[in-house]
């Protein structure tokens, strides 16, 4: 039974990694940009709540109120600077600057915080505590509210993009810019917006990893970027349910592998990934020949 | 393939379009502001040159014709005006204001709206999608979504459709219908047969008129030169980046045509508009009918008139209007 | 050392093809003086000076290699710390088993040469920002999978063994010599490489990769070969650093840092370009020798100002000295003569981009 609880446990987890992804996901889908720097930025939202609910006593659940507008701002305005002049250039141009945005961040991290591990902590409600169904399954609130935050956002996600006027903008821009400008659309304020939502979920993953776990400078690569990249790829380019799908199952290797072996846990998911990326490269809901 | 219900016009009729670019003709000022004037615009592809200096002035209710063949800088004339492609030299202005650095979204919302080559509708977008977005930043007008889905009956009962699943002739007719509900002053057609059977490109063309009935003017690119003769008002021929020919379609002959389209004929012959113009830019001589382009290697004799019909010449005026 | 062909144009015209502007004997004359001088310095200066020399070396290398990857055949790669650790742990093993580290270093080289194809089977379907992050879970991966061996020091490391019969001098000279012979190599392979027909059609994928595939080159065939060639140069890289560390530890040799050093001394330096990298090796080691009491600022300088280089000036440190004098160390590229119109004396034209 403990195998059913440590399943139970990697489909809630896997909210959490799609939640990560899907940021990810939306910036290659609409401006063919990989953000190296994607993981950096939910540790440092993670660091702004940690500010923000020093200074301003509020419930660490709230802390995202003001923290993912701000990322959100943040966003569209390292998109439509730096992001942009990265994107005239080449792919190459924005790989290299978001790779080295993604050091300076990690080591300005290091340097003006510390190495050490933070947590948000879950505050003193329920959240903190956990039921249990039958003997061997237990279910923490947390990760249970997580997941369900992970649900409601991507639904907010494919609501958006389907039917509201902006996310048929960014569908517009994200199939052929140069047809959008013709009818008159600028794309780059397009870019900006789907750069906010990317960031501004990213945001909340941090918040919510930050909850859940403990975040040090160099959790944004060794574990959020990559496990990001896994989820999508797991799941397929270009689907946002995927990307749910992607997350589930990481993380329910990942948790097998621990039931296996403790120390194992990370390992068994990139297992999982490179036999996806051997065996159905397309990702596991993506059409044959599509990528 | 066949669309549920048939549309009312069948074929652009010689006479009708004939009759009102005559009107047009007609009313074509000497010294009127242009709509949409270029000045000497030359454009490089890296280290190609695709256009040499060209210029066109295209006046309020015309529908100016660009001919030429594959290669020949059409489309890049147009994607320029559009302002997809930057000159190194030269100038665009639209309604009397210098364009040429303007971003093209800005001129489309100025109403200078492109219909792109190949359609290049959005593909995961489905026909309503397609022709909202071309509304978004639309300015005040005649025309609406609705009013599209009136002059193209079936595209209404098929509006939820993903784009992709269209024929060519129904994704032309939407690209169309995206590039006018923003109710531009101006629409800019590239290649609008291309791929298309010539039915469907005739039903396309025969939209025309119900288009120019609302004010617009056109400027268009055309493979296809009768189809551009018979609904122009004005042609200019490219070639290889030139200009070789310029004028109303029932001043030039087929072979006056022909000659400037493929670079053949006698060199020093006339134009078919005599009217010299500032516009037309120095450095042109072959907009007088002559050679564009070198000499092929080895040739060092202008081609003799043997076999070729003699064009206008400058000094020889004839019935023509040279 | 140039190649000349002529064509004749138009009239009496003469055009020359050439590698290089000036007569590149005299470069390699100085190559030369300068790897002689290098190899000298165990006699002449102190052995604090060639430990930072070893390090310098172990930079310039994977700075070479990266170059490759990134500036020629156009891939990002921030996992090559896959194979510096591979070499590192490929030299621990034989040393284990009675080999000499130093006899071990080319072995292990050519080995991560060879493991090197599997990964690529594995990733080189991605579209080049996914494949970017794929090197860096192959990396974690691998890292993670070695840990588990205790027999190789786990998850903590282990003692390098077979130098212990060195005298400390002695281990710091043959320390300091097999990191110069590494980096020689390196650089002298990729300049051979990259001026014969792989650098030709590394150069045309570039450019324009549909055009290069249509003229019948094999892209796939020449990225994979990249690939494998960079890792085995990261791979000897590893085993310097093994050998300079005395040890070998997981997660210092598996460190994303590497990549970052070698990225950043590239951009900098100049992308795409041979000389490039070995200038901004340089910038690189007296930046970190500068601020080496402030840990992490010399990585976030270096940061923000290879970015600032990406985004302004893409061809980095070497590019600007190549716009203003025309000078190749490593003549790969190919220069137009052009005749003037009296015939005789002849103007040279730059041809084709470089970078």
């Amino acid at each position: 039974m403990q195998w059913v609880n440590a399943i139970i446990q990697g489909v809630l987890t896997g909210g959490l990694y799609a939640l990560f992804a899907c940021g990810l996901s939306l910036m290659f889908g609409v401006m063919k940009v990989v953000n190296l720097a994607h993981g950096d930025l939910a540790i440092i939202g993670g660091y702004i709540a940690v500010g923000v609910i020093a200074v301003t006593h509020i419930p660490v659940l709230w802390s995202f109120v003001i923290v993912v507008p701000l990322m959100a701002l943040l966003g569209y305005i390292l998109q439509r600077t730096v992001l942009q002049a990265a994107l005239d250039r080449s792919i190459l141009t924005t790989l290299l600057v978001t790779f080295g945005l993604s050091v300076v961040i990690e080591n300005g991290l290091l340097e003006f915080i510390n190495a050490d591990s933070h947590s948000l902590g879950a505050g003193n409600s329920i959240i903190t505590s956990s039921f249990s169904i039958g003997s061997q399954i237990t279910i923490a609130y947390l990760l249970l509210l997580i997941f369900v935050v992970a649900v409601v956002v991507l639904l907010g996600l494919q609501y958006f993009l389907s039917a509201s006027k902006y996310g048929r903008l960014i569908r517009a821009v994200a199939d052929d810019k140069e047809a959008a400008q013709l009818s008159g659309v600028d794309y780059r304020h397009e870019f900006g917006i789907a750069a906010a939502i990317a960031f501004g979920t990213v945001a909340l993953a941090g918040i919510a990893y930050g909850m859940y776990s403990q975040f040090a400078p160099t959790t944004g690569t060794d574990t959020i970027l990559l496990f990001a990249f896994a989820a999508v790829v797991i799941g397929g380019l270009g689907s946002l349910w995927g990307t749910l799908l992607g997350g589930v199952v990481l993380g329910v290797a990942q948790q097998i592998g621990a039931q296996i072996n403790i120390s194992d846990e990370v390992l068994a998911g990139y297992i999982v990934f490179l036999a996806v990326l051997v065996i159905r490269p397309q990702g596991l809901t993506a059409r044959r020949g599509q990528s | 393939m066949s669309t549920p219900e048939d549309d009312q016009t069948v074929e652009a009729e010689p006479a009708v379009a004939g009759a009102t670019a005559d009107a047009v003709r007609a009313g074509r000022p000497a010294n009127g502001t242009p709509l949409l004037e270029v000045r000497g615009v030359t454009v490089h592809h890296g280290q190609l040159r695709a256009l040499d200096h060209i210029s066109l002035r295209v006046f309020a209710g015309e529908v100016y014709a660009i001919i030429g063949a594959n290669g020949a800088g059409k489309s890049t004339l147009l994607r320029t005006i559009a302002g997809l492609h930057q000159p190194t030299e030269g100038s665009v202005l639209f309604d009397g204001k210098n364009m040429t650095r303007t971003r093209p979204e800005r001129r489309a919302t100025q109403g200078m709206v492109m219909v792109p080559e190949g359609r290049r509708l959005f593909p995961s977008l489905t026909v309503e999608e397609n022709l909202k977005v071309g509304a978004t930043h639309a300015r005040k007008g005649q025309w609406t979504i609705e009013r599209v889905y009136d002059m193209f009956a079936w595209m209404k009962e098929r509006r939820t459709q993903l784009t992709a699943q269209l024929s060519g002739g129904e994704q032309q007719s939407v690209a169309i219908g995206r590039a006018l509900v923003a109710n531009p002053r101006m629409l800019l057609l590239d290649e609008l047969s291309l791929g298309l059977a010539p039915v469907v490109v005739q039903r396309i063309y025969g939209m025309l008129p119900q288009i120019l009935a609302t004010g617009l003017t056109v400027l268009l690119v055309e493979q296809d030169v009768s189809q551009a003769l018979r609904v122009a008002s004005h042609i200019q021929c490219l070639l290889e980046g030139r200009t070789t020919l310029e004028g109303h379609p029932s001043d030039v002959t087929a072979e006056q045509v022909e000659a400037a389209y493929f670079g053949l004929g006698a060199a020093g012959a006339g134009g078919a508009r005599g009217v010299p113009g500032p516009y037309r830019g120095a450095g042109s001589p072959s907009v007088r009918g002559g050679m564009p382009g070198g000499r092929p290697p080895g040739d060092t004799e202008p081609p003799g008139g043997a076999g070729s019909e003699p064009l206008c010449s400058g000094s020889t005026p004839s019935s023509r209007g040279c | 050392m140039s190649v000349v062909t002529e064509t004749t144009a138009r009239s009496e015209e003469k055009y020359r093809v050439t590698r290089s502007r000036r007569n590149v004997a005299w470069t390699g004359l100085g190559a030369l003086a300068v790897v002689v001088v290098l190899a000298l310095f165990p006699y002449i200066v102190y052995s604090g000076t060639t430990t930072i020399m070893v390090q310098a070396f172990i930079v310039l290398t994977l700075a070479s290699m990266w170059n490759l990857l990134a500036g020629y055949a156009g891939l990002v790669s921030v996992g090559q710390q896959a194979f510096v650790g591979l070499g590192a742990y490929f030299v621990l093993i034989l040393a284990i088993h009675g080999t000499s580290p130093f006899a071990a270093l080319p072995v292990a080289a050519i080995v991560c040469g060879v493991a090197a194809l599997p990964l690529w089977w594995l990733i080189s379907r991605l579209r080049s920002g996914y494949f970017a992050i794929a090197t860096w879970v192959l990396a974690t991966t691998i890292l993670l999978l070695i840990e588990k061996f205790p027999s190789i020091g786990g998850g903590t490391g282990m003692p390098l063994p077979g130098l212990s019969g060195f005298t400390p001098t002695l281990l710091d000279a043959d320390t300091y010599w097999i990191g110069l012979a590494v980096t020689v190599v390196a650089l002298a392979a990729t300049y051979l490489l990259l001026r014969g027909r792989l650098g030709l059609v590394l150069t045309a994928i570039r450019d324009d990769e549909v055009a290069a595939r249509s003229s019948g080159a094999r892209v796939g065939l020449a990225r994979m070969l990249v690939f494998v060639v960079a890792g085995i140069g990261c791979g000897a890289a590893g085993g310097v650093l093994a050998i300079s560390q005395l040890q070998v530890q997981p997660n210092a040799v598996f460190s994303v840092q590497w990549t970052a050093e070698m990225a950043f001394a590239v951009i900098i330096g100049g992308l795409g370009t041979i000389e490039g990298p070995i200038l901004g090796t340089i910038v690189y080691m007296v930046l970190q020798q500068t601020l080496a009491s402030y840990n992490a600022w010399y990585l976030i300088i270096l940061g923000l100002v290879a970015m600032f280089v990406a985004l302004f000036a893409r061809r980095g440190l070497w590019g600007l000295v190549d716009e203003h004098l025309h000078v190749r160390l490593f003549p790969v590229g190919y220069w137009l003569w052009v005749p003037d119109s009296d015939g005789r004396s002849r103007r040279s034209l730059r041809r084709g981009r470089h970078s």
